[in-house]
């Protein structure tokens, strides 16, 4: 039995590798003389790391393979046995739980995020004590994903009844920040609480408003090589990197506020 | 020299082997993976409960429409030749083989809010995006092509005479399409039938993009699974046995039909056309 188990991991573990290949970003002709960094990152962070990663290649002599998907599903594959050399996430936490399961490396902060309400650009909403108006659809993420996990510590801390209007009027529950972005932009739904990056990444579509600062919940990223990585120097040269090099300067440009 | 005819269908056997190995491991897993008693129990969440009451009510009303609509649909092309009648074909079947995200993607820019027919459905006072009815249109568009498709072969295989014997003796079209060519078509009918079902039932990218995920309303089996992969594994494998069971259940009848259909099937005369 437990050889089945292994083997079924080991299928889950091609499959996820699939995935990734969607994902990749280019240079795989050479994969053969320079090494391969893995990296599962966070949705939020798609056109930041996808910007700097040919340059941090060219530095650390390395292919970088990003996947992205929400932190939560990164976190569900890397407890079930899949093996990137970095894990970058959305909040503190899931790292944090994952150092503590003997998953991953000592995790670091890197970057910071303003959560925001996000709506489409013509929308007449102009602040969160509009979302409590009967025929306003909002989407937000699902509890398990860190954006959904703030959307609901921010909600908490309005009254009460503000708060369970404000639920009630939630019509989707997305599995990553994508989702939202794209539910807005097709005007799906009304509004929706996302990143500030992410508001900036979909152009002129969207309009953030921006909370105030009593709501505003502290999101900060945390990232870390994952043990059995096949390339942790690699890995950790990545994560040394978020901070300094290339890939600080791409998530800045992307309107990422620097580590605490 | 026994030995050296022995080598191929040694091969053969082996690449059944892999094939049965690879493909009935990661379904085996499922099940092992959890006890009988841990499935109940995961079932008694109010959650999987309400994302498997939508899953059957999205899917029933789904296949409510393909087949009254593709019955007929699949018998007029069947029937008649006309020009342009290969491009109708392909026209049917291209949501076959679309990715269900461009599936999702092109349910939103038609009939999603800033779709092309967007401000049509909504002044009719039809909202699909985000509700239980977008959830339909999804699993339609991405169903009804299995059904449409194996519609059409099957009324195209019905002996005609069958049909032109109903006319002969004074039936209307109507009449020979209904007593005739349906009960005639049936065993393709039901197997394209079958396999829309398990389609609709599986469906989740486009669902997802067009309709959303919120527990009651649009978020189906598929997506209720993806929502407790990373927090509830055992709950989302015991969704998973779920949709394995019944999706075998689903082709297993399907190949009772066809069995009944080689062992007795209405090829064989007009005898049994039932006038």
């Amino acid at each position: 039995m437990r050889c089945v188990l292994a083997l079924g991991a080991a299928v889950v573990a091609l499959g996820a590798a699939c995935g990734d290949d969607e994902d990749e970003n280019g240079g795989a002709a050479t994969a053969g003389e320079r090494a391969r960094v893995v990296v599962s990152a966070a949705a939020s962070m798609t056109d930041a790391l996808e910007a700097c990663a040919p340059d941090f290649g060219d530095q650390e002599n390395a292919d970088v393979r990003l996947g992205f998907a929400g932190s939560d599903e990164l976190a569900a594959q890397i407890r079930e046995g899949v093996k990137p050399d970095v894990y970058a996430a959305a909040n503190t936490r899931i790292p944090g739980e994952l150092h503590d399961e003997g998953l991953l490396e000592q995790p670091v902060e890197f970057a910071t995020n303003e959560f925001v309400l996000a709506v489409p650009k013509d929308s007449g909403i102009d602040s969160i004590n509009d979302l409590t108006a009967g025929d306003v659809k909002i989407a937000i993420g699902s509890e398990s994903v860190p954006i959904g996990s703030y959307t609901r510590e921010t909600l908490a801390k309005l009254p009460p009844e503000q708060e369970q209007a404000i639920l009630a009027n939630v019509r989707s529950n997305e599995p990553d920040v994508k989702g939202i972005v794209g539910k807005l932009s097709q005007q799906a739904a009304d509004a929706g609480f996302v990143y500030l990056t992410d508001v900036n990444a979909a152009g002129e579509q969207l309009r953030a408003i921006e909370l105030p600062a009593e709501l505003e919940p502290d999101v900060t990223y945390g990232a870390a090589v994952v043990k059995g990585a096949k390339e942790p120097m690699k890995g950790r040269a990545f994560v040394d990197g978020l901070t300094d090099g290339p890939c600080a300067d791409a998530l800045q440009a992307a309107g990422f506020g620097a580590a605490p | 020299m026994t030995l050296r005819r022995a080598w191929f269908p040694a091969l053969l056997g082996l690449a059944l082997a892999v094939a049965l190995t690879f493909l009935t491991l990661p379904i085996l897993a499922i099940f092992v993976d959890q006890s009988p008693a841990d499935l109940v129990t995961s079932l008694g969440e109010p959650g999987a409960l309400d994302a498997l009451w939508l899953s059957l009510r999205t899917t029933a009303i789904s296949m409510a429409i393909i087949l009254a609509v593709g019955t007929p649909a699949a018998y007029l092309v069947a029937t008649r030749s006309f020009r342009g009648k290969a491009v109708v074909v392909t026209l049917v079947e291209l949501p076959l083989v679309l990715p269900p995200a461009v599936a999702g993607i092109a349910l939103l820019a038609a009939v999603g809010p800033a779709g092309i027919l967007g401000g049509t459905i909504e002044a009719v006072g039809i909202e699909l995006a985000l509700e239980t009815a977008g959830v339909v249109v999804a699993l339609t568009f991405v169903a009804s092509p299995f059904y449409v498709r194996q519609g059409m072969a099957a009324f195209a295989a019905v002996d005609r005479t069958l049909l032109d014997a109903s006319r002969t003796l004074g039936d209307s079209e109507a009449r020979g399409f209904v007593r005739v060519m349906i009960p005639a078509a049936l065993p393709g009918l039901a197997a394209g039938g079958a396999l829309a079902l398990g389609r609709a039932l599986g469906e989740f990218g486009a669902t997802l993009m067009f309709a959303g995920s919120f527990e009651g309303i649009t978020q189906t089996v598929p997506l209720a699974i993806y929502d407790r992969f990373a927090t509830d594994f055992d709950s989302a494998l015991a969704l998973s046995a779920i949709l394995v069971a019944v999706s075998a259940a689903i082709l297993l009848a399907v190949k009772l039909v066809q069995r009944d259909d080689s062992l007795g099937g209405w090829g064989e005369g007009p005898a049994r056309a039932g006038r």
